[in-house]
Protein backbone atom coordinates (compact mmCIF):
# COMPACT_ATOMS: atom_id res chain seq x y z
CA UNK A 1 0.00 0.00 0.00
CA UNK A 2 2.72 2.46 1.30
CA UNK A 3 5.10 1.02 -1.82
CA UNK A 4 2.05 1.83 -4.22
CA UNK A 5 1.71 5.34 -3.21
CA UNK A 6 5.16 6.04 -2.74
CA UNK A 7 5.06 5.40 -6.73
CA UNK A 8 2.33 7.72 -7.61
CA UNK A 9 4.30 10.44 -8.09
CA UNK A 10 7.39 9.02 -9.78
CA UNK A 11 4.89 7.81 -12.49
CA UNK A 12 3.61 10.99 -13.22
CA UNK A 13 6.59 12.31 -13.17
CA UNK A 14 7.63 9.62 -15.96
CA UNK A 15 4.30 10.20 -17.85
CA UNK A 16 4.77 14.12 -17.87
CA UNK A 17 8.84 13.44 -19.18
CA UNK A 18 7.16 11.19 -21.94
CA UNK A 19 4.39 14.06 -22.60
CA UNK A 20 6.45 17.07 -23.05
CA UNK A 21 9.52 15.48 -24.88
CA UNK A 22 7.35 13.70 -27.43
CA UNK A 23 5.21 16.63 -28.33
CA UNK A 24 8.48 18.42 -28.57
CA UNK A 25 7.62 21.01 -26.10
CA UNK A 26 11.26 20.74 -24.60
CA UNK A 27 13.45 20.08 -27.43
CA UNK A 28 15.65 16.30 -27.45
CA UNK A 29 19.19 18.26 -27.05
CA UNK A 30 18.00 19.82 -24.12
CA UNK A 31 15.45 17.07 -22.27
CA UNK A 32 15.91 13.72 -24.31
CA UNK A 33 12.59 11.58 -23.62
CA UNK A 34 12.52 8.60 -21.60
CA UNK A 35 13.13 5.65 -23.98
CA UNK A 36 16.39 7.63 -25.22
CA UNK A 37 17.76 7.30 -21.87
CA UNK A 38 16.70 3.86 -21.86
CA UNK A 39 18.69 3.51 -25.21
CA UNK A 40 21.73 5.18 -23.71
CA UNK A 41 21.66 2.67 -20.96
CA UNK A 42 21.07 -0.67 -23.35
CA UNK A 43 24.11 1.09 -25.28
CA UNK A 44 26.42 1.11 -22.75
CA UNK A 45 25.41 -2.38 -21.12
CA UNK A 46 26.36 -3.72 -24.71
CA UNK A 47 29.08 -2.31 -24.59
CA UNK A 48 29.92 -4.05 -20.84
CA UNK A 49 30.47 -0.24 -19.32
CA UNK A 50 27.45 0.24 -17.51
CA UNK A 51 28.03 -2.55 -15.27
CA UNK A 52 31.62 -1.82 -14.65
CA UNK A 53 30.42 2.15 -13.68
CA UNK A 54 27.57 1.25 -11.61
CA UNK A 55 29.99 -1.67 -9.35
CA UNK A 56 32.80 0.66 -8.95
CA UNK A 57 31.22 3.04 -7.43
CA UNK A 58 28.99 1.17 -5.31
CA UNK A 59 32.42 -0.75 -4.25
CA UNK A 60 33.96 3.11 -3.38
CA UNK A 61 30.41 4.19 -1.57
CA UNK A 62 30.58 0.45 0.63
CA UNK A 63 34.37 0.98 1.65
CA UNK A 64 34.29 4.51 2.29
CA UNK A 65 31.02 3.96 4.12
CA UNK A 66 32.30 1.14 6.08
CA UNK A 67 35.91 2.83 7.11
CA UNK A 68 33.88 6.23 8.05
CA UNK A 69 31.50 4.37 10.20
CA UNK A 70 34.11 2.60 11.73
CA UNK A 71 36.28 5.10 12.65
CA UNK A 72 33.34 7.55 13.45
CA UNK A 73 31.88 4.97 15.81
CA UNK A 74 35.50 4.37 17.50
CA UNK A 75 35.95 8.20 18.16
CA UNK A 76 32.44 8.35 19.55
CA UNK A 77 32.88 6.38 22.17
CA UNK A 78 35.95 8.44 23.38
CA UNK A 79 34.53 11.30 23.17
CA UNK A 80 31.14 10.34 23.86
CA UNK A 81 32.27 8.46 26.89
CA UNK A 82 34.94 10.38 28.66
CA UNK A 83 35.31 13.93 29.26
CA UNK A 84 38.86 14.29 28.50
CA UNK A 85 38.65 12.72 25.45
CA UNK A 86 35.80 15.28 24.62
CA UNK A 87 38.05 18.20 25.74
CA UNK A 88 40.92 17.27 23.37
CA UNK A 89 38.93 16.07 20.53
CA UNK A 90 35.56 17.97 19.81
CA UNK A 91 37.03 21.30 18.95
CA UNK A 92 39.35 20.31 16.28
CA UNK A 93 36.48 17.80 14.76
CA UNK A 94 34.09 20.24 15.22
CA UNK A 95 36.43 22.75 13.01
CA UNK A 96 37.30 19.76 10.54
CA UNK A 97 33.12 18.73 9.63
CA UNK A 98 33.11 22.94 9.17
CA UNK A 99 35.29 22.44 5.69
CA UNK A 100 33.50 21.84 2.86
CA UNK A 101 33.97 18.43 1.24
CA UNK A 102 35.17 19.44 -2.29
CA UNK A 103 37.67 21.14 -0.05
CA UNK A 104 39.55 18.00 0.70
CA UNK A 105 39.93 17.03 -3.10
CA UNK A 106 42.75 18.70 -4.21
CA UNK A 107 44.55 18.09 -0.88
CA UNK A 108 44.05 14.17 -0.98
CA UNK A 109 44.78 14.19 -4.94
CA UNK A 110 48.00 16.01 -4.26
CA UNK A 111 48.46 13.34 -0.99
CA UNK A 112 47.29 10.24 -2.13
CA UNK A 113 46.83 10.69 -6.21
CA UNK A 114 43.89 10.03 -8.48
CA UNK A 115 43.48 6.78 -7.20
CA UNK A 116 41.08 4.49 -5.00
CA UNK A 117 42.75 5.52 -2.15
CA UNK A 118 41.84 9.35 -2.88
CA UNK A 119 38.11 8.62 -3.19
CA UNK A 120 37.40 6.16 -1.29
CA UNK A 121 38.87 8.73 1.76
CA UNK A 122 36.89 11.57 0.95
CA UNK A 123 33.65 9.56 1.25
CA UNK A 124 35.08 7.77 4.37
CA UNK A 125 35.23 11.72 5.88
CA UNK A 126 31.99 12.19 4.59
CA UNK A 127 30.45 8.94 6.70
CA UNK A 128 32.57 9.22 9.72
CA UNK A 129 31.15 13.12 10.56
CA UNK A 130 27.67 11.65 10.68
CA UNK A 131 27.73 8.58 12.69
CA UNK A 132 30.27 11.00 14.98
CA UNK A 133 28.31 13.39 16.26
CA UNK A 134 25.35 11.39 16.59
CA UNK A 135 26.41 8.55 18.55
CA UNK A 136 28.66 11.05 20.23
CA UNK A 137 25.82 13.01 21.45
CA UNK A 138 23.27 9.78 22.17
CA UNK A 139 26.93 8.38 24.58
CA UNK A 140 27.11 11.69 25.96
CA UNK A 141 22.93 11.74 26.90
CA UNK A 142 22.45 8.21 28.05
CA UNK A 143 20.00 8.05 31.27
CA UNK A 144 22.58 8.72 34.21
CA UNK A 145 20.09 6.45 36.31
CA UNK A 146 20.49 3.46 34.09
CA UNK A 147 24.77 4.25 34.36
CA UNK A 148 24.68 4.53 37.71
CA UNK A 149 22.41 1.32 38.03
CA UNK A 150 24.85 -0.66 36.31
CA UNK A 151 27.27 0.65 38.55
CA UNK A 152 25.55 -0.37 41.63
CA UNK A 153 25.44 -4.05 40.18
CA UNK A 154 28.93 -4.24 39.94
CA UNK A 155 29.53 -3.45 36.06
CA UNK A 156 32.65 -1.57 35.14
CA UNK A 157 34.21 -0.44 31.92
CA UNK A 158 34.28 -2.99 29.12
CA UNK A 159 31.22 -4.69 30.86
CA UNK A 160 29.34 -1.53 31.74
CA UNK A 161 29.89 -0.32 27.90
CA UNK A 162 28.38 -3.68 26.89
CA UNK A 163 25.60 -4.40 28.65
CA UNK A 164 24.49 -0.68 29.17
CA UNK A 165 25.79 1.92 26.95
CA UNK A 166 25.91 0.19 23.88
CA UNK A 167 22.26 -1.37 23.96
CA UNK A 168 21.33 2.61 25.10
CA UNK A 169 22.88 3.80 22.25
CA UNK A 170 22.07 1.27 19.31
CA UNK A 171 18.82 3.17 18.00
CA UNK A 172 20.92 6.49 17.47
CA UNK A 173 23.83 4.50 16.04
CA UNK A 174 21.24 2.93 13.20
CA UNK A 175 20.25 6.56 12.56
CA UNK A 176 24.14 7.93 12.46
CA UNK A 177 24.24 4.94 9.96
CA UNK A 178 21.40 5.96 7.79
CA UNK A 179 22.79 9.40 7.30
CA UNK A 180 26.47 8.18 6.84
CA UNK A 181 25.20 6.41 3.81
CA UNK A 182 23.47 8.92 2.14
CA UNK A 183 26.62 11.25 2.71
CA UNK A 184 28.63 8.44 1.22
CA UNK A 185 26.80 8.54 -2.19
CA UNK A 186 26.97 12.74 -1.84
CA UNK A 187 30.96 12.52 -0.93
CA UNK A 188 31.06 9.39 -4.08
CA UNK A 189 29.58 12.12 -7.00
CA UNK A 190 32.25 14.55 -5.28
CA UNK A 191 35.32 12.37 -5.53
CA UNK A 192 34.17 11.12 -9.20
CA UNK A 193 33.59 14.51 -10.73
CA UNK A 194 36.41 15.83 -10.25
CA UNK A 195 38.96 12.68 -10.99
CA UNK A 196 38.43 9.80 -12.09
CA UNK A 197 38.12 7.27 -15.31
CA UNK A 198 35.43 5.51 -13.77
CA UNK A 199 31.62 5.61 -12.38
CA UNK A 200 28.61 7.02 -12.41
CA UNK A 201 30.05 10.84 -11.24
CA UNK A 202 32.58 10.18 -14.39
CA UNK A 203 29.66 9.31 -16.73
CA UNK A 204 28.32 12.86 -14.84
CA UNK A 205 31.45 14.31 -15.95
CA UNK A 206 32.29 12.91 -18.82
CA UNK A 207 28.69 13.24 -21.00
CA UNK A 208 28.65 17.12 -19.52
CA UNK A 209 31.70 17.23 -21.75
CA UNK A 210 30.26 15.39 -24.90
CA UNK A 211 26.90 17.26 -24.45
CA UNK A 212 25.33 13.59 -23.88
CA UNK A 213 21.64 14.62 -22.10
CA UNK A 214 20.45 10.99 -22.07
CA UNK A 215 23.63 9.52 -20.17
CA UNK A 216 22.98 12.67 -17.47
CA UNK A 217 19.92 11.93 -16.98
CA UNK A 218 20.64 7.79 -16.60
CA UNK A 219 23.32 8.57 -14.66
CA UNK A 220 21.16 10.46 -11.81
CA UNK A 221 18.33 8.39 -12.39
CA UNK A 222 20.83 4.87 -11.31
CA UNK A 223 21.95 7.70 -8.57
CA UNK A 224 18.21 7.96 -7.22
CA UNK A 225 17.61 4.45 -7.27
CA UNK A 226 21.07 3.43 -5.84
CA UNK A 227 20.70 5.28 -2.79
CA UNK A 228 17.20 4.57 -2.44
CA UNK A 229 17.95 0.46 -2.57
CA UNK A 230 20.98 1.02 0.17
CA UNK A 231 18.88 2.85 2.24
CA UNK A 232 16.18 0.47 1.96
CA UNK A 233 18.75 -2.57 3.23
CA UNK A 234 19.67 -0.69 6.22
CA UNK A 235 16.02 0.44 6.83
CA UNK A 236 15.08 -3.06 7.19
CA UNK A 237 17.81 -3.65 9.78
CA UNK A 238 16.95 -0.89 11.43
CA UNK A 239 13.73 -2.00 11.82
CA UNK A 240 15.01 -5.15 13.07
CA UNK A 241 17.52 -3.84 15.56
CA UNK A 242 15.13 -1.17 16.91
CA UNK A 243 12.78 -4.29 17.91
CA UNK A 244 15.28 -5.77 19.54
CA UNK A 245 16.90 -3.02 21.36
CA UNK A 246 14.70 0.27 21.84
CA UNK B 1 23.76 1.06 69.00
CA UNK B 2 23.22 4.87 68.14
CA UNK B 3 25.86 7.47 69.15
CA UNK B 4 26.08 6.72 73.09
CA UNK B 5 22.99 5.00 73.63
CA UNK B 6 23.37 1.76 75.37
CA UNK B 7 23.32 -1.34 73.40
CA UNK B 8 19.49 -2.27 73.93
CA UNK B 9 18.76 -5.81 72.34
CA UNK B 10 17.76 -5.09 68.71
CA UNK B 11 17.79 -8.81 67.57
CA UNK B 12 15.61 -8.76 64.77
CA UNK B 13 12.36 -10.69 64.84
CA UNK B 14 12.76 -13.03 61.94
CA UNK B 15 9.54 -14.98 63.19
CA UNK B 16 7.83 -15.72 59.82
CA UNK B 17 5.18 -13.75 58.87
CA UNK B 18 1.30 -14.89 57.81
CA UNK B 19 1.79 -15.52 54.41
CA UNK B 20 5.42 -15.81 53.69
CA UNK B 21 6.42 -17.98 50.55
CA UNK B 22 7.31 -21.34 52.13
CA UNK B 23 9.58 -22.54 49.53
CA UNK B 24 11.51 -19.73 49.70
CA UNK B 25 15.80 -19.95 50.13
CA UNK B 26 16.61 -19.84 53.45
CA UNK B 27 19.39 -16.94 54.12
CA UNK B 28 22.76 -18.39 54.60
CA UNK B 29 24.03 -17.48 57.44
CA UNK B 30 23.26 -13.87 59.70
CA UNK B 31 23.48 -11.12 57.04
CA UNK B 32 26.06 -8.57 57.98
CA UNK B 33 25.36 -5.28 59.92
CA UNK B 34 26.62 -1.56 58.70
CA UNK B 35 28.55 0.32 60.66
CA UNK B 36 28.87 4.38 60.30
CA UNK B 37 31.49 6.02 62.42
CA UNK B 38 31.33 10.28 62.04
CA UNK B 39 30.14 10.20 58.49
CA UNK B 40 30.03 13.53 56.75
CA UNK B 41 29.42 14.47 53.49
CA UNK B 42 29.71 17.73 52.04
CA UNK B 43 29.76 19.28 48.58
CA UNK B 44 31.13 22.44 46.91
CA UNK B 45 28.93 25.09 46.19
CA UNK B 46 29.49 28.52 44.58
CA UNK B 47 29.38 29.69 48.28
CA UNK B 48 31.61 27.89 49.78
CA UNK B 49 31.16 24.26 51.09
CA UNK B 50 27.92 23.19 52.15
CA UNK B 51 27.45 20.14 54.59
CA UNK B 52 24.87 17.72 53.88
CA UNK B 53 25.63 15.18 56.16
CA UNK B 54 28.06 15.92 59.57
CA UNK B 55 29.11 13.65 62.46
CA UNK B 56 26.76 10.44 61.78
CA UNK B 57 27.27 7.77 64.12
CA UNK B 58 24.77 4.56 63.23
CA UNK B 59 24.61 1.38 63.72
CA UNK B 60 22.12 -1.19 61.83
CA UNK B 61 22.02 -4.75 63.37
CA UNK B 62 22.63 -7.77 61.67
CA UNK B 63 18.62 -8.35 59.66
CA UNK B 64 17.66 -4.66 61.20
CA UNK B 65 15.02 -2.97 59.09
CA UNK B 66 15.99 0.86 59.54
CA UNK B 67 13.91 3.60 58.11
CA UNK B 68 15.29 7.00 57.63
CA UNK B 69 12.98 10.45 57.40
CA UNK B 70 13.78 13.92 57.52
CA UNK B 71 12.58 16.77 55.61
CA UNK B 72 13.93 17.66 51.76
CA UNK B 73 17.63 18.24 51.78
CA UNK B 74 18.30 16.69 55.14
CA UNK B 75 21.02 14.29 53.52
CA UNK B 76 19.09 10.59 53.54
CA UNK B 77 18.77 9.82 49.87
CA UNK B 78 23.36 11.06 50.22
CA UNK B 79 23.41 8.49 53.15
CA UNK B 80 22.20 5.77 50.81
CA UNK B 81 24.32 6.86 48.55
CA UNK B 82 27.53 6.48 50.89
CA UNK B 83 26.24 3.04 52.00
CA UNK B 84 25.85 1.83 48.20
CA UNK B 85 29.52 3.11 47.58
CA UNK B 86 28.11 4.99 44.87
CA UNK B 87 29.51 8.14 46.60
CA UNK B 88 31.99 8.79 49.28
CA UNK B 89 31.89 9.91 52.52
CA UNK B 90 33.91 13.84 53.41
CA UNK B 91 35.33 12.12 56.32
CA UNK B 92 34.33 9.04 58.82
CA UNK B 93 33.99 5.62 57.78
CA UNK B 94 31.80 2.78 56.73
CA UNK B 95 32.34 -0.40 57.51
CA UNK B 96 30.06 -3.16 56.11
CA UNK B 97 30.74 -6.49 58.79
CA UNK B 98 33.67 -4.73 59.90
CA UNK B 99 35.38 -3.80 56.12
CA UNK B 100 35.65 -0.57 55.70
CA UNK B 101 33.87 0.72 52.44
CA UNK B 102 35.71 1.68 49.57
CA UNK B 103 33.27 1.55 46.78
CA UNK B 104 30.36 -0.23 45.76
CA UNK B 105 30.37 -3.64 47.25
CA UNK B 106 29.00 -6.90 46.19
CA UNK B 107 27.25 -7.88 49.42
CA UNK B 108 24.85 -4.60 49.40
CA UNK B 109 21.84 -4.37 46.62
CA UNK B 110 20.04 -1.10 45.91
CA UNK B 111 16.76 -0.13 44.78
CA UNK B 112 15.87 3.37 43.68
CA UNK B 113 12.67 4.98 43.63
CA UNK B 114 12.41 4.98 39.87
CA UNK B 115 13.03 1.20 38.54
CA UNK B 116 15.60 2.09 36.34
CA UNK B 117 15.31 -0.77 34.33
CA UNK B 118 17.34 -1.52 31.07
CA UNK B 119 14.39 -1.17 28.65
CA UNK B 120 15.78 -3.55 25.75
CA UNK B 121 16.14 -6.75 28.30
CA UNK B 122 13.02 -8.23 29.61
CA UNK B 123 11.83 -8.51 33.05
CA UNK B 124 14.06 -11.51 33.66
CA UNK B 125 16.78 -10.62 31.67
CA UNK B 126 16.41 -7.47 34.47
CA UNK B 127 16.74 -9.84 36.83
CA UNK B 128 19.26 -11.54 35.94
CA UNK B 129 21.10 -8.31 36.07
CA UNK B 130 21.30 -8.51 39.83
CA UNK B 131 22.95 -11.94 39.94
CA UNK B 132 26.02 -12.00 41.43
CA UNK B 133 29.28 -12.37 38.53
CA UNK B 134 29.99 -15.66 38.25
CA UNK B 135 26.53 -17.45 39.19
CA UNK B 136 26.15 -20.50 36.80
CA UNK B 137 23.94 -20.56 33.74
CA UNK B 138 20.80 -22.84 35.36
CA UNK B 139 21.88 -21.78 38.97
CA UNK B 140 20.75 -18.10 37.88
CA UNK B 141 17.89 -19.05 35.70
CA UNK B 142 16.69 -20.90 38.52
CA UNK B 143 17.50 -17.88 41.13
CA UNK B 144 15.72 -15.94 38.59
CA UNK B 145 12.46 -17.50 38.19
CA UNK B 146 12.17 -17.96 41.72
CA UNK B 147 12.60 -13.88 42.48
CA UNK B 148 10.13 -13.90 39.80
CA UNK B 149 7.76 -15.96 41.30
CA UNK B 150 8.03 -14.35 45.11
CA UNK B 151 7.47 -10.59 43.43
CA UNK B 152 4.29 -11.91 41.73
CA UNK B 153 5.99 -11.53 38.24
CA UNK B 154 6.50 -14.90 36.66
CA UNK B 155 3.69 -14.31 34.43
CA UNK B 156 5.26 -11.47 33.19
CA UNK B 157 9.03 -12.51 32.48
CA UNK B 158 9.08 -12.27 28.77
CA UNK B 159 7.44 -9.00 29.06
CA UNK B 160 9.63 -5.22 28.93
CA UNK B 161 9.70 -2.97 30.84
CA UNK B 162 7.53 -0.07 28.68
CA UNK B 163 4.91 -3.09 28.72
CA UNK B 164 4.29 -3.52 32.49
CA UNK B 165 2.86 -1.29 35.12
CA UNK B 166 5.06 1.36 37.42
CA UNK B 167 4.00 -0.87 40.27
CA UNK B 168 5.26 -3.93 38.27
CA UNK B 169 8.13 -2.61 37.38
CA UNK B 170 8.89 -1.51 40.99
CA UNK B 171 8.72 -4.99 41.77
CA UNK B 172 11.22 -6.54 39.04
CA UNK B 173 13.24 -4.15 40.02
CA UNK B 174 13.18 -5.07 44.40
CA UNK B 175 13.59 -9.00 42.24
CA UNK B 176 16.78 -7.63 40.58
CA UNK B 177 18.34 -5.91 43.69
CA UNK B 178 17.24 -9.17 46.11
CA UNK B 179 19.36 -11.69 42.83
CA UNK B 180 22.24 -10.78 44.75
CA UNK B 181 21.37 -12.22 47.92
CA UNK B 182 22.48 -9.34 49.53
CA UNK B 183 23.58 -8.92 53.49
CA UNK B 184 22.73 -5.25 52.99
CA UNK B 185 19.60 -3.88 50.86
CA UNK B 186 19.33 -0.58 50.50
CA UNK B 187 15.89 0.90 49.11
CA UNK B 188 15.82 4.72 48.29
CA UNK B 189 11.84 5.39 48.29
CA UNK B 190 11.29 2.94 46.66
CA UNK B 191 7.56 2.88 46.51
CA UNK B 192 7.38 6.92 46.67
CA UNK B 193 6.23 7.00 42.93
CA UNK B 194 3.34 4.40 43.34
CA UNK B 195 0.10 4.70 44.02
CA UNK B 196 -1.41 4.46 47.65
CA UNK B 197 -2.75 1.04 47.20
CA UNK B 198 0.13 -0.22 45.28
CA UNK B 199 2.34 1.19 47.78
CA UNK B 200 0.79 -0.68 51.03
CA UNK B 201 0.96 -4.33 49.11
CA UNK B 202 4.39 -3.47 48.21
CA UNK B 203 5.26 -2.50 51.92
CA UNK B 204 4.12 -6.32 53.05
CA UNK B 205 5.36 -7.99 49.85
CA UNK B 206 9.21 -6.32 51.26
CA UNK B 207 8.04 -7.39 54.63
CA UNK B 208 7.10 -11.11 53.28
CA UNK B 209 10.47 -10.97 51.52
CA UNK B 210 12.37 -10.20 54.52
CA UNK B 211 11.11 -13.19 56.94
CA UNK B 212 12.27 -15.26 53.85
CA UNK B 213 15.59 -13.94 53.54
CA UNK B 214 16.42 -11.60 56.43
CA UNK B 215 18.64 -8.83 55.30
CA UNK B 216 19.99 -5.87 56.81
CA UNK B 217 17.55 -2.92 55.18
CA UNK B 218 17.90 0.79 55.08
CA UNK B 219 14.93 2.46 53.76
CA UNK B 220 14.85 6.14 53.11
CA UNK B 221 11.45 7.08 53.00
CA UNK B 222 9.20 10.74 52.98
CA UNK B 223 6.11 8.73 54.33
CA UNK B 224 6.49 8.54 58.17
CA UNK B 225 3.67 6.00 58.27
CA UNK B 226 5.79 3.45 55.89
CA UNK B 227 8.81 3.71 58.09
CA UNK B 228 7.01 3.20 61.25
CA UNK B 229 5.12 0.29 59.40
CA UNK B 230 8.40 -1.32 58.07
CA UNK B 231 11.21 -0.40 60.42
CA UNK B 232 12.47 -1.53 63.47
CA UNK B 233 13.98 1.64 64.18
CA UNK B 234 13.20 5.14 62.50
CA UNK B 235 16.09 7.47 62.31
CA UNK B 236 14.99 11.02 61.77
CA UNK B 237 17.62 13.52 60.37
CA UNK B 238 17.78 16.93 60.43
CA UNK B 239 18.53 19.36 57.39
CA UNK B 240 21.98 21.48 58.66
CA UNK B 241 21.30 24.44 56.52
CA UNK B 242 19.51 26.54 59.13
CA UNK B 243 21.85 24.64 61.70
CA UNK B 244 25.28 25.71 63.32
CA UNK B 245 28.59 24.16 62.58
CA UNK B 246 28.16 21.91 65.53
CA UNK B 247 24.65 20.18 64.84
CA UNK B 248 25.00 17.12 63.94
CA UNK B 249 22.73 14.94 61.41
CA UNK B 250 21.08 12.67 63.64
CA UNK B 251 18.20 14.60 65.21
CA UNK B 252 16.07 11.70 66.82
CA UNK B 253 16.21 7.94 66.64
CA UNK B 254 12.98 5.93 67.48
CA UNK B 255 12.58 2.29 68.50
CA UNK B 256 9.10 1.10 67.15
CA UNK B 257 7.60 -1.40 69.50
CA UNK B 258 5.51 -4.48 68.37
CA UNK B 259 6.40 -7.27 66.33
CA UNK B 260 5.73 -7.03 62.75
CA UNK B 261 3.22 -7.31 60.64
CA UNK B 262 1.89 -4.40 62.84
CA UNK B 263 -1.75 -3.28 62.67
CA UNK B 264 -1.53 -0.30 60.76
CA UNK B 265 -4.53 1.73 62.68
CA UNK B 266 -2.49 0.54 66.40
CA UNK B 267 -2.27 3.51 68.64
CA UNK B 268 0.98 3.40 69.68
CA UNK B 269 1.66 3.94 66.07
CA UNK B 270 -0.53 7.01 65.66
CA UNK B 271 1.17 8.02 68.30
CA UNK B 272 5.03 8.05 67.24
CA UNK B 273 3.61 9.19 63.73
CA UNK B 274 2.54 12.45 65.72
CA UNK B 275 5.82 12.38 67.17
CA UNK B 276 7.75 12.11 64.04
CA UNK B 277 5.90 14.66 62.09
CA UNK B 278 6.44 17.06 64.58
CA UNK B 279 10.32 16.22 64.38
CA UNK B 280 9.58 16.89 60.77
CA UNK B 281 8.01 20.53 61.26
CA UNK B 282 4.57 19.39 60.69
CA UNK B 283 1.42 20.27 62.63
CA UNK B 284 -0.65 17.76 63.41
CA UNK B 285 -3.68 19.14 64.81
CA UNK B 286 -4.42 16.48 67.25
CA UNK B 287 -6.46 17.54 70.08
CA UNK B 288 -4.46 15.36 72.56
CA UNK B 289 -1.13 16.34 73.39
CA UNK B 290 1.49 14.29 71.44
CA UNK B 291 4.59 14.74 73.50
CA UNK B 292 3.50 11.99 75.45
CA UNK B 293 4.32 8.90 73.94
CA UNK B 294 3.73 5.55 74.75
CA UNK B 295 6.01 3.52 77.35
CA UNK B 296 6.64 0.92 75.01
CA UNK B 297 8.46 3.08 72.71
CA UNK B 298 11.89 4.52 73.00
CA UNK B 299 12.62 7.73 71.64
CA UNK B 300 16.53 8.88 71.88
CA UNK B 301 16.44 12.98 71.33
CA UNK B 302 19.68 14.43 70.05
CA UNK B 303 19.84 17.86 69.96
CA UNK B 304 21.42 19.95 67.82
Amino acid sequence: MRLAAGAVLPLIILAAWQIVTATELVPAYRLPGPLTVLQAAAELIERGELGLHIAISVQRVLLGFVIGSVIGLAVAAIVGLSRAGDALLNPTLAALRAVPSLAWVPLLILWLQIGEESKITLIAIGAFFPVFTTVAAALRHIDPHLVEAGRCFGLRGWSLFRTIQLPAVVPSVVSGLRLALAQAWLFLVAAELIASSMGLGFILNDSQQNGRVDRILLAIVLLALLGSLTNAVLGLAEKKLLRRWA
Amino acid sequence: MIGDMTSTATAPDLSPAPGTDADATPARGRPNGVRLDQVARSFDIAQGRHDVLRGLDVELGSGEIVAVVGPSGCGKSTLLRLIAGLDRPSSGVIRIGGTALTGTDPRTAVAFQEPRLLPWRTLEKNVALGLPRGTGRTEGRERVRHLLQLVGLEHAAELRPREVSGGMAQRASLARALARSPEVLLLDEPFGALDALTRLRMQDLLLEIHAAEPTTILVVTHDVEEALYLADRVLLLRSLREEGPEARSLARVVDVPGTRPRDRADHTLAELRVHLLEGLGVTTHQTTTASTTSTTSTTTEFPS
